[in-house]
């Protein structure tokens, strides 16, 4: 296809891609075909799982613990990417306009590098009922005690915005990132033409924006779907079932009932949020390209 | 950056959007300094000193006890369960794990985006198109059966099983690499051909030095996934001799009584939990912070 001639690396190119190729088959094609064939069996991972057609789906829209686990997810989802994705937004452009201070930068990923559990476990405390350091501010003003993670109200809000404390500072640099990318002789212009900081964020920083927010936008939404870790530390799905996400619904009719059929079907329809959510990002990437280079 | 300058006037404007950004820098800091002045304070103290910035009367016995340094007595007295931990131990298996995930792992993504880019073969492009569709495939999705794959042959509690599932490839790192790979200029891999190199040894000695940013960028950022990883290490990897600091962390506050947590433990042990990614974030920060720039926009 080109001026050189041609080659053929045949018997070179499968050992370079033989490790790849072992790991796809063995732990992304094959797990992904058996999960979807556990998804129309019976399987307990107790017994051989035999085909029960299409009752685990039908029991699945019927599942009134399922419809709550999509309703919890979606306003966790709101909750988190909302709060999120507007704090990211105001922060990167005070950076922007502030400073380029690497250590700043830095300070701001660390969150996002410790481990969710950790997080979990840390804002337990600082958010604790009797002992907890918001709880005696509180008390000192003569409110409370507030239990953030034992109010049917109140808990789904203290995940989200615990999520939203440990991932806005990466967000923000990703949103920052994207702002470096906008010429600076544009804000410059508009400042010589007396623009406010203000006009310039409305009418430069936001449209040019546009592509790297709606990507880091999706990446958000792809992590918000799958929510785990956080819930599992601090209210394992409760009050009731008010934290009761699709991802912890999916391990507890596996782990915890052994339902791996059951389970399987509800990865299915994750599985289609997600794949749809990814397409769309794919999209973007190349999209995001064009739009800055 | 690319030379752009900042204004620095101070006006009453500039002035909130600092005091705005040391709001934002407090917020992120105070959880952190909270864990560890908690972690520094001795399990007595914690119903009536909790309020102060630091600790009325410091103490290490807390990290002492979660390393597993101090006897079953003396855990005791300090405020634990008595149950032995070993975070040392924990610290060190995490390490193994992260390690071992991100080198192979990258090597191996590497080798494979080299020759999606560079080599010539039949359905190449086939070949890749399907490997990147895994990544439409969410991770819940390969977690029942894997789990179920690692339990038929025998690799439960193993670190074998553990790092089985990402030890040779996550589509994101192949897609990543291959297009690098494709931005290399090519005159320097045809001179290295004209003087008798093989496609091994263009990949061992041209490509592979000439990707050293993206390459420390997947690792790095391989490195940091895999320190938070939690429900996969959870489901195969609970035993003691292999157990990971995040499994740990969640096993201490399960065997902690529900009414009245040992706090001052779970604090220390959690401060054990950053120190690795603090360190992380010292000495690579500059590259952690500019691998956001290469695998968010471009």
């Amino acid at each position: 296809m080109s001026s050189t001639k041609p080659r053929d690396d045949r018997r070179a190119a499968w050992w370079f891609l033989l490790p790849v190729l072992v790991g796809f088959a063995v732990f992304y094609g094959y797990p992904a075909a058996r999960g979807l064939w556990y998804s129309v069996t019976d399987y307990t991972m107790l017994n051989t799982p035999s085909y029960v057609g299409a009752e685990n789906y039908s029991k699945l829209v019927q599942d009134d613990k399922f419809w709550n686990a999509l309703l919890v997810t979606g306003w966790y989802v709101v909750l988190n990417i909302g709060s999120q994705t507007l704090l990211a937004l105001g922060i990167a452009t005070l950076m922007h306009r502030l400073t380029r201070s690497v250590v700043l930068r830095a300070t701001l990923l660390l969150p996002w590098l410790v481990p969710n559990v950790t997080i979990g476990l840390l804002w337990m405390w600082l958010l604790d009922t009797n002992l907890g350091f918001f709880n005696q501010l509180l008390h000192t003003v003569g409110w409370g005690p507030v239990g953030f993670f034992t109010d049917e109200t109140w808990a789904m809000p203290t995940v989200a915005g615990i999520n939203t404390w440990a991932y806005t500072g990466y967000t923000a640099l990703l949103l920052y990132a994207g702002m470096l990318q906008i010429p600076q002789y544009l804000y410059e212009g508009a400042s010589i033409d007396g623009a406010g900081e203000w006009r310039m964020f409305r009418r430069i920083t936001l449209p040019l924006l546009r592509p790297v927010l709606a990507l880091a936008l999706v990446v958000s939404l792809i992590g918000s779907f799958q929510i785990f870790d956080t819930i599992a530390v601090t209210t394992k799905g409760g009050p009731v079932s008010a934290t009761q996400v699709i991802y912890y619904f999916i391990y507890l009719q596996a782990f915890k009932y052994f339902h791996m059929g059951y389970a399987a079907a509800a990865a299915v329809f994750l599985a289609l949020i997600l794949g749809v959510l990814t397409a769309i990002q794919m999209r973007l990437l190349r999209a995001s390209r064009s739009d800055l280079a | 950056m690319k030379g752009q300058t900042v204004t620095k006037k101070l006006n009453p404007g500039r002035f909130l959007a600092w005091a705005a950004m040391i709001v934002v820098i407090l917020a992120t800091v105070f959880p952190f300094w909270w864990m560890v002045r908690t972690a520094l304070t001795p399990a007595a103290d914690i119903y009536t000193d909790n309020l102060g910035l630091l600790p009325e009367h410091p103490t290490l016995i807390n990290f002492l006890r979660v390393l597993g340094l101090t006897s079953e007595a003396e855990n005791r007295a300090a405020g634990g369960s008595g149950a032995q931990l070993d975070f040392a131990a924990y610290l060190v298996n995490s390490i193994i794990y992260c390690g071992l995930i991100a080198a192979l792992q990258t090597l191996f993504c590497a080798m494979a985006g080299y020759a999606f880019a560079r080599l010539r073969f039949p359905g190449r492009d086939l070949v890749f198109a399907i490997v990147i569709a895994a990544l439409m495939v969410p991770p819940i999705f390969t977690l029942l059966p894997n789990f179920v794959l690692v339990k038929d042959l025998g690799l439960m509690n193993t670190m074998a099983g553990m790092v089985a599932p990402t030890l040779l490839m996550t589509p994101f790192a192949v897609f990543f690499l291959r297009q690098f790979f494709l931005s290399l200029p090519r005159d320097v891999e045809e001179a290295a051909i004209l003087d008798g190199n093989g496609p091994w040894g263009i990949f061992w000695r041209i490509a592979l030095p000439m990707s050293r940013g993206p390459l420390i960028t997947i690792g790095l950022t391989t490195i940091v996934w895999a320190w938070k990883d939690y429900l996969w290490p959870l489901l195969v990897g609970r035993d003691e001799d292999n157990r990971l600091v995040t499994v740990a962390l969640g096993v201490f506050l399960q065997q902690s009584p529900n009414t009245q947590p040992d706090w001052t433990g779970l604090m220390a042990a959690s401060t054990l939990s950053v120190l690795p990614v603090l360190l992380l974030l010292v000495f690579v920060g500059k590259r952690l912070v500019q691998s956001l720039n290469f695998t968010g926009s471009k």
